[in-house]
């Protein structure tokens, strides 16, 4: 099968391709942001949490 | 230290338990959407025939038809939830309703955006105000008024409390949704697929349609155990805050 013809869809092409390429699109805009989103949790936990532990053992130690 | 420590795991007794139950699930879930995408689309695109009527246009249903099912039910679940962490004051209901919210938004917009491209060279128009039409887009505002509100209200037991009740309010809804297309005269065809009478379509086109269905269903399952991880590790942050606030007044 020809690749342009394929792509033509028969005079559909813009709305098939319009409908999947948004989806397609969403789902790894969603995707990025939201493994994004966890890895800044991630790392601000983990920040905070050696942040509180330093300061536990100097009032431990002092 | 160890009282607080015992409050701590208390308090996020079963969120410890989620969390890498999740680690361990997402990535299964998220490699499974992808096969069977891909394998759904092989079939809807090449091996299941034209449509004699509508051209290549009908192939928009292998996506269309699995958004508008999963905007759905995802707002089921998302209400199931809110009722849940309503009554109940489970905290992890309370993540799962809201980690669902968007990702359900998400779904009724691709609905509704399919639904106009595929309305426009089969209907001869991309939008009308029909019943399924409305009240499907009345959905898509439930989901961003359970988001909107529930990031509104600064204090997070109160908006989760506000947000959950609207959720549960909207569920009435979602029979209208579903059943538009046979209590109303709509532009909108009634459904393709019914348990009694089977399909109304080639066994290709219903192959494809369901291995997209289990597809989304599984991109769900694997987004949603994401962001509910992040929405436990934000939670968890605030919360050792504020004991470590309490901590450093008493001493």
């Amino acid at each position: 099968m020809d690749i342009a013809e394929f792509l033509h869809m028969g005079g559909h092409g813009f709305y098939i391709w319009g409908s999947y390429g948004t989806a397609l699109f969403l789902v790894l805009v969603e995707v990025f942001f939201v493994g994004k989103r966890r890895k800044k949790a991630k790392e601000q936990l983990e920040q905070m949490e050696a942040e509180f532990a330093r300061v536990d053992n100097q009032g431990i130690s002092g | 230290m160890s009282a607080t420590r015992r409050i701590h795991w208390m308090k996020y007794a079963s969120a410890s338990n989620f969390y890498p139950l999740a680690n361990r699930l997402a990535p299964i879930f998220m490699g499974l959407a992808v096969v069977l995408a891909v394998i759904g689309l092989y079939i809807g695109f090449f091996v299941a025939p034209v449509d004699y009527q509508q051209g290549n246009s009908y192939r928009i249903m292998f996506l269309h038809v699995p958004a508008a099912w999963m905007s759905m039910f995802i707002y089921l679940l998302l209400a199931m939830y809110a009722i849940i962490s309503l009554v109940w004051r489970v905290k992890m209901a309370d993540i799962m309703a809201y980690s669902l919210a968007p990702t359900g938004a998400m779904f009724t917009f691709i609905a509704l955006l399919t639904g106009a491209l595929w309305g426009r060279p089969t209907w001869g128009t991309y939008w009308i105000w029909d019943a399924r039409l409305t009240s499907e887009l009345l959905l898509l505002f439930l989901y961003l008024g359970y988001m909107g509100l529930y990031s509104a209200i600064p204090d997070r037991q109160r908006a989760s409390r506000a947000a959950s009740f609207l959720a549960i309010v909207g569920i009435v809804n979602v029979p209208i949704i579903y059943f538009s297309v046979i209590w109303w005269n709509t532009l909108h065809q009634g459904s393709s697929f019914s348990v009694s009478e089977g399909a109304s379509m080639t066994s290709d086109m219903l192959s494809a349609l369901l291995l997209m269905t289990f597809a989304c269903w599984a991109y769900t399952i694997a987004i949603v155990l994401r962001r509910a991880q992040a929405v436990i590790l934000e939670r968890k942050k605030v919360a050792l805050w504020a004991s470590q606030i309490s901590k450093n007044k008493e001493t």
